[in-house]
């Protein structure tokens, strides 16, 4: 059978996918906080990104803020996440790969420096950063699927 | 030389490309706001594991008894067009996926979503949210029961008009299963001017996203029914 296209998620998908809060995978956790960018630098504020712990199977959903902020509450002891970027004026959603600590693995040998450095959460005093860029110069990699 | 021609300066709706098949094409000049959120870069290749993980499973624990009826949210019915809208989750293979989470949200009948964004100056509706989720059964089946959305202006571009439509969300079993689409009403004179749908450049595929008015499931004198199915990729693995 031939597959449902993707549309996009839109401006106002908060109705659906935002009425619980979901984004805490882990309440001891560590919080994991970032900024959804667009091809000119300039914040997305109706974004979603989607977060999933496959080891631990542990999910979480969290919607941007107009200064195109989101945050989660991650497992410590979780080294890489899975993840889905939504947004209004994307057609599809991208996945991508958050690593929580420096590992290397298969994903990352396949990638340069350059790549690899886009899918690397840093530490800052509240926890861990992680920035997506969508489009443009040092755009986050994001997998074929 | 000649002087490069912007995209975004040309038609809202582009020919048809069969040759695209099911994908959409994310970077569609005529739905604006692809110019600066359409990635570039080519895609990166995974492993093959990575494209048989399977995904997160909701339950019961997901669903309220009221999410699958969004006329019966309020204390008071909502205006417009009581419709059921129902069909089975399955995968490209036709298996029928159970447990499926789908998420639906959706403008009032006067074309207003209840979102602080939305500015189009038509009425909220006190009795209508516009939103529920439901999990399929057994048989891969989901249904629910709302009113038919209106149509509604975007800005896009001068005088453009959304089609009415749904929107949907879906989690199958697998994490490369996950969808995020719209569903249409069929026979809307408003498709030929759509960006948003027409991204989609394959015309058989662009039909995918057309439910079918379903006259058997119908109930008379009660609610108007559209059937709708929603095929997900491969399921990698036993389901």
């Amino acid at each position: 059978m031939s597959r449902t296209p993707s549309q996009t998620v839109g401006p106002y998908y908060a109705l659906g996918l935002c009425r619980r809060e979901d984004n805490v995978l882990d309440p001891d956790g560590i919080e994991l906080v970032g900024t959804l960018l667009d091809g000119r630098g300039e914040p997305v504020g109706d974004g979603v990104v989607e977060v999933w712990d496959a080891a631990g199977r542990r999910w979480g959903r969290s919607g941007t803020s107009p200064d195109g902020g989101f945050a989660f509450r991650v497992p410590r002891d979780c080294e890489v996440l899975e993840a889905h970027v939504f947004a209004r004026g994307l057609l599809r959603h991208q996945r991508t790969r958050i690593y929580l600590s420096e590992i290397e693995d298969d994903v990352a040998a396949g990638l340069s420096p350059e790549q690899r450095a886009t899918l690397q959460a840093v530490p800052i005093d509240a926890g861990l950063r992680w920035d997506i860029r969508i489009q443009g110069q040092r755009q986050t990699v994001f997998f074929a699927h | 030389m000649t002087a490069a021609v912007d995209p975004y300066d040309g038609p809202i709706v582009l020919a048809d490309d069969p040759s695209l098949g099911p994908e959409v094409q994310v970077d569609y000049p005529g739905y604006r706001s692809t110019r600066w959120r359409a990635p570039k870069d080519p895609l990166v290749t995974l492993p093959e594991e990575l494209h048989r993980l399977d995904g997160p499973v909701f339950g019961e624990s997901a669903i309220e008894p009221s999410d699958s009826d969004l006329t019966r949210q309020h204390d008071g019915e909502p205006l417009g067009e009581r419709i059921l809208v129902h069909g089975r989750v399955l995968d490209e293979s036709g298996r029928p996926l159970r447990g499926a989470l789908v998420e639906v949200w959706q403008a009032n009948a006067a074309g207003r979503y209840r979102h602080a964004v939305d500015s189009h100056p038509a009425p909220l509706d006190p009795n209508f949210s516009g939103a529920g989720r439901v999990l399929s059964d057994d048989d891969g089946r989901y249904s629910f029961t709302t009113i038919k959305p209106g149509a509604y202006p975007w800005r896009n571009h001068p005088n453009a008009w959304r089609p009415a439509h749904i929107h949907f969300s879906l989690f199958g079993r697998s994490f490369e299963q996950r969808l995020v689409t719209q569903m249409y009403f069929p026979g809307d004179p408003l498709f030929a001017y759509d960006p948003i749908f027409n991204s989609v450049r394959d015309p058989r595929s662009r039909e995918l996203l057309v439910a079918r008015l379903d006259l058997e499931r119908t109930e008379p004198e009660w609610a108007l029914a559209f059937e709708w199915d929603i095929v997900l990729r491969a399921t990698p693995f036993e389901p």
